[in-house]
C-alpha cells in the first residue's frame, strides 16, 4: 500500500520548464514515475520531452488536472510565486501538493495555511523539503513514485516508513536501511521551514494505519515542538516500533542552522527536550546519526 | 537579519507607533548637535544608548572598563563626555559573548519619566502557524523568566491572518496591561501599529521591552516604545529594499559574510574540528557526532545540494581562516550530485590552500567508487571515512595526536 503515493499515482510538475524543475522531472521520469503533465503559465500547448516521453505543458493546474488526471503535484516554482502555485494546486482539487521550493517568506506560508484550513481534499507537504518516495519493485527501486529531489536509487521497496525535516539526513537513514537489505514503504521529507503543510505527527498517523509499514524512523531537529507532539501521540497510540534521531544538540541558541525553522529560541525547541520526549514515548533514540537504522532494527 | 534599535523605531514610527524623540549619531562629531537638539526639545535628560545587535546593553561593560552601554545624562556636555567613552569601544554584554561588539552608532534620546513598564511582542506561533501578540505587565524583565514563573501575567492574542488584527483584539491587550482612559486609546493605537509593523515588514519578531507609560514635560502621560528590537525574515527581504539597506555588516562575523558571498551557509563555533557538509540536517548531525566522539565542532557549514568546485574551494578557505581549526571533516551524501565531482573539488581545494591539517573525507552516494578513487590517487593526504561514525572517530583521533 505505502502512504500518500503509489507507483500508479499520476504526477504533474509546476514549474517544469525551470532548470531545477526540469532536471528533477527528468530524474522522476527516469525512475519510472508517472509524470503526466507540466504547468508553466504562458507555455501551454508545448511539450516537455525526455527519454522518449512527451509530457504536455498547460497554462493552469486546473487544465492540467482535467486533461491528464493527475492527483499529485511537485512545486518547483521560485519563492515569490510559490504560495500562489500551492494554492492553485489546492484549487484544482489535487490530493497532494508537494512544495520543494526553498526560501518562501513565512508570511506567505501563514496565508497559505489559513487559506487551506478546512480543506480536507488537498494535503500540502513542505515547503523547503526533498519530497517523498514510494520505492518501486525494479532494479534500484525503479518504477516507484518519486515526487521531489530525493535520489531514487538509494531506496528499496519494503516496510519501513521514514519521516524527516531534512533532505540529506533522510537519504542517510534510507541508505543505512537499504545497505542492510531493509526496504522502505514510503519516505517523506516534511521540510525545514517553521510553517509547513504536514507535520511529523500527520505522517506518523498515516504510517501507523498503513498495513505495509511495520516500523518507523522519525528524524527531527531543533526548533518548534512538532517532534514532542508526535512523541506524545506515539506513546498513547502507535502500534509500531519507532526509532529516531534529533539533529542539533551542538547548535548554539538563537542561531538558525541552515533551515529557517532550525532555531532554539527562548530556551524552546532544544535537542535535549526532544530527545527526552522521544525516550518518554518509548521511541528508540539513535545515539549518533550513524545508528538510525540499527536502532530501529534492534527494536523489531 | 537583525537591525539596530534606532532602525527598528524608525520602522515602528512609520506604522503609527509612538517613540521617543531621538537622533542616531554615527560619529563623535554628530553627538553634540544631536544632544543639543534633544535638549532644545525640552528634555532635561539626554539618554545615550549604544547601538549593537545584542541585549543587556545597560548592564554591559566596555573593555575599557567603562560601565554601562546605556547612560542617562543631565546635560549636553555630559552626554558628549559619555559618548566619548562609548564610541569605538567594545561593549561586552551577557548576549555578546566575551569578544563583545564595537559600538559604531549611538542613539541620543530624550529622557522619559517612566511611570510604568510593560512587555509587548509579536511573533509567529509555530503551533498554530498564526501571528501571536504577547504582552505582559512585567516590563523591563526577562520575558522567558516571566513565562516560567508567572505565566498568568502574560496575555496572548492570536491573530487570524485572513483579517489581520481587529480593533477588539488590540483593546483586549490594552485592557490586560491595565491601561485606562486616554492611555487605553493610545495603547490600542500602539498595539495595532506594532502588529502592522510585524506583518507589513515581514518581521520574524518585533519586541518592545519596555513599552512604557511616561510622563511628558507638560505633566501629561502617554505610552511609547522606549526600546525596540526587530528581526526580519531573511526569505522576505527581497521585497523590502529599504530594510535591506539597514543591514550592518559590522554586526556580522567576517567569515560568515565571506561565506554568504559563495552561497555557503556557515556559522562559526568554538571547537577545533571544522565540518564541511551538504544539507542543513546532515550538517547539524555531523556536528553532533563530532561532539559524541569527544571533540567540538568549529563550525556549521552547509555547502548546499549542488556544490560546485569553486564553492568547495571557498569553503576550505573559510574553514582555514579560523585559527582554532585543527582538523577537517568532510561529510557528503551525494544523492544526485556526482561524488567524483566533489572529490575533484576537494583535491583541488587541498592543493590550492596547501592544507597541512588532518583531513577526513566521508563520501557516499552517486558514483562514489570513482570519487574514492580520485581521492586515493590524488597524492594528497586524505583519510577515508566509511560511515559518519567511522569518519568522526578518525578525525577526532587524528587531531588528538
Amino acid at each position: 500500500m505505502a502512504i500518500l503515493v503509489t507507483p500508479q499515482t499520476k504526477v504533474l510538475v509546476q514549474g517544469i520548464t525551470g532548470s531545477f524543475g526540469a532536471k528533477h522531472a527528468q530524474l522522476s521520469i527516469d525512475y519510472g514515475t508517472l509524470i503526466v503533465a507540466g504547468v508553466t503559465p504562458g507555455k501551454g500547448g508545448q511539450f516537455f520531452e525526455h527519454g522518449g516521453k512527451k509530457v504536455p505543458i498547460f497554462d493552469t493546474v486546473a487544465e492540467a488536472v482535467k486533461q491528464s488526471g493527475a492527483t499529485a503535484s511537485a512545486v518547483f516554482v521560485p519563492p515569490p510565486f510559490a504560495a500562489d502555485a500551492i494554492l492553485e494546486g489546492a484549487d484544482a482539487g489535487l490530493e497532494l501538493v508537494v512544495a520543494i521550493t526553498e526560501g518562501i517568506p513565512v508570511r506567505d506560508m501563514v496565508r497559505v495555511k489559513r487559506a487551506m484550513q478546512g480543506n480536507t481534499k488537498t494535503r500540502l507537504i513542505g515547503p523547503n523539503c526533498p519530497g517523498l518516495v514510494t520505492p518501486g519493485e525494479g532494479k534500484d527501486s525503479h518504477g516507484g513514485c518519486r515526487i521531489g529531489i530525493a535520489p531514487g536509487y538509494i531506496h528499496k521497496k519494503g516496510n519501513i516508513g521514514v519521516v524527516s525535516r531534512s533532505g540529506t539526513l533522510t537519504y542517510e537513514a534510507v541508505w543505512q536501511l537499504t545497505s542492510r537489505g531493509v526496504g522502505q514503504s514510503t519516505c517523506v521529507g516534511i521540510g525545514g521551514d517553521p510553517v509547513n503543510g504536514t507535520s511529523h505527527l500527520d505522517v506518523i498517523k498515516l504510517f501507523n494505519a498503513d498495513p505495509e509499514t511495520t516500523g518507523i524512523i522519525m528524524i527531527g531537529e531543533i526548533g518548534g515542538s512538532a517532534e514532542e507532539e508526535a512523541a506524545e501521540w506515539i506513546k498513547a497510540n502507535c502500534k509500531k516500533p519507532v526509532a529516531g534521531f534529533i539533529a542539533g544538540a551542538t547548535a548554539p541558541p538563537g542561531r538558525r542552522m541552515g533551515h529557517a525553522g532550525a532555531i532554539v529560541s527562548g530556551g524552546k525547541g532544544t535537542a535535549e527536550a526532544k530527545i527526552a520526549a522521544f525516550k518518554a514515548a518509548g521511541i528508540g533514540v539513535a545515539v549518533t546519526p550513524s545508528e538510525m537504522a540499527d536502532t530501529l532494527l534492534k527494536m523489531m | 537579519m537583525n537591525i539596530h534599535e534606532y532602525q527598528a523605531k524608525q520602522l515602528l514610527a512609520q506604522y503609527g507607533v509612538n517613540v521617543p524623540f531621538e537622533i542616531p549619531a554615527k560619529s563623535l562629531a554628530e553627538v553634540r548637535p544631536a544632544a543639543e537638539k534633544i535638549a532644545a526639545s525640552g528634555s532635561a535628560k539626554v539618554v545615550v544608548k549604544s547601538q549593537i545587535h545584542a541585549g543587556g546593553r545597560g548592564k554591559g561593560t566596555f573593555k575599557s572598563g567603562f560601565q554601562g552601554g546605556v547612560k542617562v545624562t543631565s546635560s549636553v556636555d555630559e552626554a558628549v563626555e559619555v559618548a566619548g567613552k562609548m564610541f569605538g569601544q567594545t561593549l561586552v554584554t551577557k548576549q555578546t559573548g566575551a569578544e563583545g561588539r564595537q559600538v559604531q552608532t549611538l542613539l541620543l534620546a530624550a529622557g522619559a519619566k517612566i511611570k510604568k513598564e510593560f512587555y509587548l511582542a509579536v511573533l509567529l506561533n509555530r503551533e498554530t502557524s498564526r501571528p501571536l501578540i504577547m504582552a505582559s505587565t512585567e516590563g523591563g524583565m526577562d520575558i522567558e523568566e516571566v513565562a516560567e514563573k508567572h505565566p498568568e501575567k502574560i496575555c496572548k492574542e492570536t491573530i487570524d491572518p485572513a483579517v489581520g488584527i481587529m480593533p477588539y483584539q488590540a483593546r483586549k491587550v490594552a485592557a490586560a496591561l491595565g491601561l485606562k482612559g486616554d492611555l487605553f486609546n493610545a495603547g490600542v493605537k500602539l498595539i495595532t501599529g506594532v502588529y502592522n509593523t510585524w506583518w507589513e515588514c515581514d518581521a520574524a519578531m518585533v519586541e518592545l521591552n519596555p513599552l512604557a507609560v511616561v510622563e511628558l514635560a507638560d505633566g501629561k502621560e502617554t505610552v511609547m516604545a522606549l526600546d525596540a528590537k526587530i528581526s526580519l525574515d531573511d526569505n522576505a527581504l527581497y521585497r523590502h529594499k529599504n530594510i535591506m539597506e539597514m543591514r550592518d555588516l559590522n554586526e556580522e562575523a567576517p567569515l560568515e559574510i565571506e561565506a554568504s558571498k559563495f552561497a555557503l551557509n556557515y556559522i562559526k563555533l568554538d571547537g577545533s574540528i571544522a565540518c564541511l557538509v551538504n544539507g542543513a540536517g546532515l550538517a547539524m548531525a555531523t556536528m553532533d557526532i563530532v561532539q559524541h566522539f569527544g571533540a567540538m565542532p568549529a563550525n556549521f557549514l552547509d555547502v548546499g545540494g549542488g556544490a560546485s568546485k569553486d564553492q568547495v574551494t571557498a569553503a576550505f578557505k573559510i574553514i582555514l581562516s579560523d585559527p582554532n581549526v585543527k582538523g577537517i571533516l568532510v561529510n557528503i551524501f551525494g544523492g544526485i550530485m556526482d561524488c567524483n565531482v566533489i572529490a575533484t573539488g576537494i583535491v583541488a581545494a587541498v592543493k590550492e590552500t596547501g592544507l597541512k591539517l588532518p583531513l577526513v573525507v566521508r563520501l557516499e552516494g552517486n558514483n562514489v567508487a570513482a570519487g574514492k578513487k580520485t581521492l586515493a590517487e590524488s597524492g594528497v593526504a586524505i583519510i577515508n571515512g566509511d560511515t559518519m561514525s567511522d569518519a568522526a572517530q578518525k578525525i577526532v583521533k587524528a587531531v588528538g595526536k
